[in-house]
């Protein structure tokens, strides 16, 4: 475990609070909280997971932003994944924790119970043995996440083009970030002073993409790590950031992203997908060109063009507040529904579906800062 | 006239299975099943030579001569893999049904067992099964003495599902209770937890994962007993099975209403499971056990309870993993490494690895 305990010591997290706390003194009360959000679920599963939120002074607000990919996906999209999954001649594979997204009448999960053939995957390159071992079957493969696990679909695709596999194909709901992150930064109503950038995503596509949120709409970022000393650093640079008045990109998770990103998988993706005009989002309604497609020479490793989908488009219930939690103005907690008719097993909205949603975290890990806010 | 010579049932001989795959004839009531039965589980159980019959019967004065309460209860154990690293799911069957007597303060003493066979099952993986369930039950001391078979068509079941049935006695004196933590209390574990888990989803496949885990499958009640007997004054033991430790926790804070600290740093769990679990987006808390328990002890006793398992094979990591921190609960927290503080809940569902 070494490489991965050096940052979890908690002596050197002790050290970084208490930097933070002097940086806090610094930026001096304006009337508000700090609000900082991360961009990635990844992050707001290690803040819950290592409880940093409550070891932060009170006047730093994290916002769980709309980082997690399966929980961000509509209702709609999902009620086409249990369409395929139907069919008699498919073996439908997906990532685990796509699994319980509810549908409007149906999770995979439920679909498998009703007679489906839905398998769970931990990559799109096991989904492509699965159809070298069912040559006489549909295999469709759930592409789903932001710039993190696009490359692998695409890699995925390309193989089996060069292999001659028939058989597979790729419902693509591959999502990406930076039009996600502007889609924030217009809301009239934002209150973010900061953000942590997504780790995993600038492993991919680098640094130099979010030039904009510092230039443009004069916001810093820090892309950050997944331990919980990064996300302490993190946070500790993007206060420094406010405290010296500057406002810039920078990069705590150096040792995996490269400001220019990644040639190979860049490339990839560049081969095979192209943006859609606009994509639906759970709780953030339709976002111009945030999403992307297969493009036309890969039509044959394409499900949407293979099967005949009901591509319907089914709103997010009327008394969910994701959007208004995802843009901070209300934490989890204060949603109408949190924890009454929105629960883990019964989710409504889209930040209560996966444990990387800022609703479920709170709910399964969270009600400490909850009924601390509560008292 | 003449006299018809008197019936002799001679005894069947053993060892009369030529096929190699369990067949639906093998569930028809008739010579196959009488043959498969003889042939795998009379001769792995140690029954030769007793009469076959539909129940078996036990002497009262024998059982009450152990104890004042009569311990009873049942599991069923679906598992894939059948075999796996550490253990197979007629030790898995063994194991889980003494350990859920035992728990209970209870000397476990006789088990049933009951086999749903998939038709097409190998004949030799079945000997296996049964040879291990045997050889588990004699190291043990408690007896298999009924059980039945049935064969379902392919399809039906997953290859073999198992029910075994345990009774077993309780000294007096003994009394444990999940609704008996009390402020003070100490929470202790007898070792890394979360092994059986991961050496299942490992031999899964379906992680293409491959990580030296082996499951922890084992019997626990010779080490409850020298618990018992080092700290009389235990609360409550409970084997920390699916759900893992965390929903124990859970359990024992809901029904006793009291809130529950547990330490990760004092936590056991092995570093090849905590990478496995890194890797996969997984929680080891929630992971399944089959030879850890969850004990709690009065804060008095709990340095004896931990020296009583420490001197036991089975025991030789057992440590305090937290304690119970107050009466105003059901809330069950968790000490981070990094000094912060969070919720460790009931799990919703099963655990799925995360997409990234």
């Amino acid at each position: 475990m070494k490489y991965v305990e050096e940052f979890r010591d908690s002596a050197k997290a002790r050290a970084l609070v208490k930097e933070i706390e002097r940086l806090v003194a610094v930026i001096g009360p304006n009337g508000r909280p700090i609000h900082i959000m991360e961009v990635c679920g990844g992050h707001t599963h290690s803040i819950f997971r290592y409880g940093l939120e409550g070891m932060l002074p009170k006047s730093i607000e994290l916002v769980h932003g709309p980082g997690c990919p399966v929980c961000v996906l509509p209702m709609g999209r999902v009620d086409d994944c249990v369409s395929i999954a139907q069919d008699e001649g498919v073996i439908f594979t997906t990532f685990g924790d796509a699994m319980r997204v509810p549908g409007s009448t149906k999770s995979l999960l439920q679909a498998k119970a009703d007679g489906a053939d839905v398998r769970m995957v931990y990559s799109p390159l096991d989904a492509l043995a699965v159809a070298r071992k069912n040559p006489d079957r549909q295999v469709v493969f759930f592409g789903l996440g932001f710039e993190t696990t696009m490359p692998s679909t695409a890699l995925t695709i390309l193989q089996a083009e060069r292999e001659g596999v028939e058989n597979f194909s790729v419902f693509c709901n591959h999502i990406t970030i930076v039009p996600t992150i502007k889609a924030i930064l217009d809301s009239p109503d934002l209150r973010i002073d900061g953000f942590l950038g997504p780790g995993h995503v600038s492993m991919v596509i680098g640094t130099a993409p979010y030039a904009f949120i510092s230039s443009f709409y004069k916001k810093p970022m820090v892309v950050a790590g997944f331990e919980p000393l990064d996300i302490l650093q993190s946070i500790w640079m993007l206060l420094k950031q406010i405290a010296e008045g500057r406002c810039e990109i920078e990069n705590q998770y150096a040792r995996i992203v490269p400001d220019q990103g990644n040639d190979a998988a860049l490339n990839a993706v560049n081969r095979v997908y192209e943006l859609r005009e606009f994509f639906e989002w759970r709780g953030l309604g339709s976002i111009d060109r945030s999403g992307v497609r297969l493009r036309k020479e890969y039509a044959r490793f394409d499900a949407e063009r293979k099967f005949d989908l009901p591509n319907v488009r089914i709103a997010d219930p009327k008394s969910c507040q994701c959007g208004e939690v995802l843009k901070g103005v209300i934490k989890p907690w204060q949603c109408k529904v949190f924890g009454s008719a929105c629960t883990p097993e019964t989710p409504l909205g889209a930040l209560m579906v996966s444990s990387e949603g800022a609703c479920a975290a709170y709910y399964q890990y969270g009600g400490l800062k909850q009924s601390q806010a509560a008292e | 006239m003449n006299s018809l010579p008197p019936m002799v049932k001679p005894a069947r001989a053993l060892g009369k299975l030529f096929v190699r795959s369990v067949t639906l004839a093998h569930g028809g009531g008739g010579k196959a099943m009488k043959d498969l039965i003889d042939d795998v589980f009379i001769r792995a159980f140690d029954g030769r030579g007793l009469p076959l019959e539909d129940q078996a019967r036990i002497e009262l004065a024998d059982i009450a001569a152990r104890g004042d309460r009569l311990a009873f209860t049942t599991d069923s154990f679906v598992v894939d893999p059948l075999v796996f690293p550490g253990g197979d799911i007629g030790k898995l069957a063994v194991c889980g049904t003494v350990n859920d007597l035992a728990v209970g303060g209870a000397r476990p003493l006789y088990l049933s067992c009951a086999a749903i066979i998939e038709e097409g099952l190998a004949i030799d993986e079945l000997r296996e099964i049964a040879n291990s369930m045997s050889a588990t039950a004699r190291e043990a001391g408690v007896k298999i003495i009924t059980g039945d078979t049935k064969v379902v068509q392919r399809g039906c079941c997953d290859k073999l599902f198992l029910t075994t049935t345990g009774v077993g006695v309780i000294h007096a004196g003994t009394r444990l209770g999940v609704d008996r933590a009390q402020a003070g209390d100490v929470v202790l574990v007898n070792g890394m937890l979360g092994d059986h888990g991961a050496a299942i989803l490992c031999a899964r496949g379906d992680m293409m994962l491959e990580a030296p885990i082996v499951s922890d499958c084992a019997c626990l009640h010779g080490l409850i007993e020298a618990l018992l007997d080092a700290a009389p004054g235990i609360r409550f033991i409970r084997d920390a099975t699916r759900g893992g430790a965390a929903t124990v926790l859970n359990e024992i804070a809901e029904a006793s209403g009291v809130a529950i600290e547990i330490d990760e740093d004092a936590t056991p769990i092995r570093a090849e499971v905590k990478a496995f679990c890194e890797i996969l987006g997984l929680d080891p808390l929630y992971l399944a056990n089959e030879g850890k328990l969850i004990v709690v002890a009065p804060a008095a006793q709990a340095d004896d309870a931990v020296a009583a398992m420490r001197a036991h094979a089975l025991g030789r990591s057992a440590c305090r993993i937290g304690q119970v921190t107050g009466d105003d609960g059901g809330r069950v927290t968790m000490r981070t490494t990094l000094g912060g503080r969070r919720i460790v809940d009931m799990l919703v569902g099963e655990q799925f690895p995360r997409i990234c």
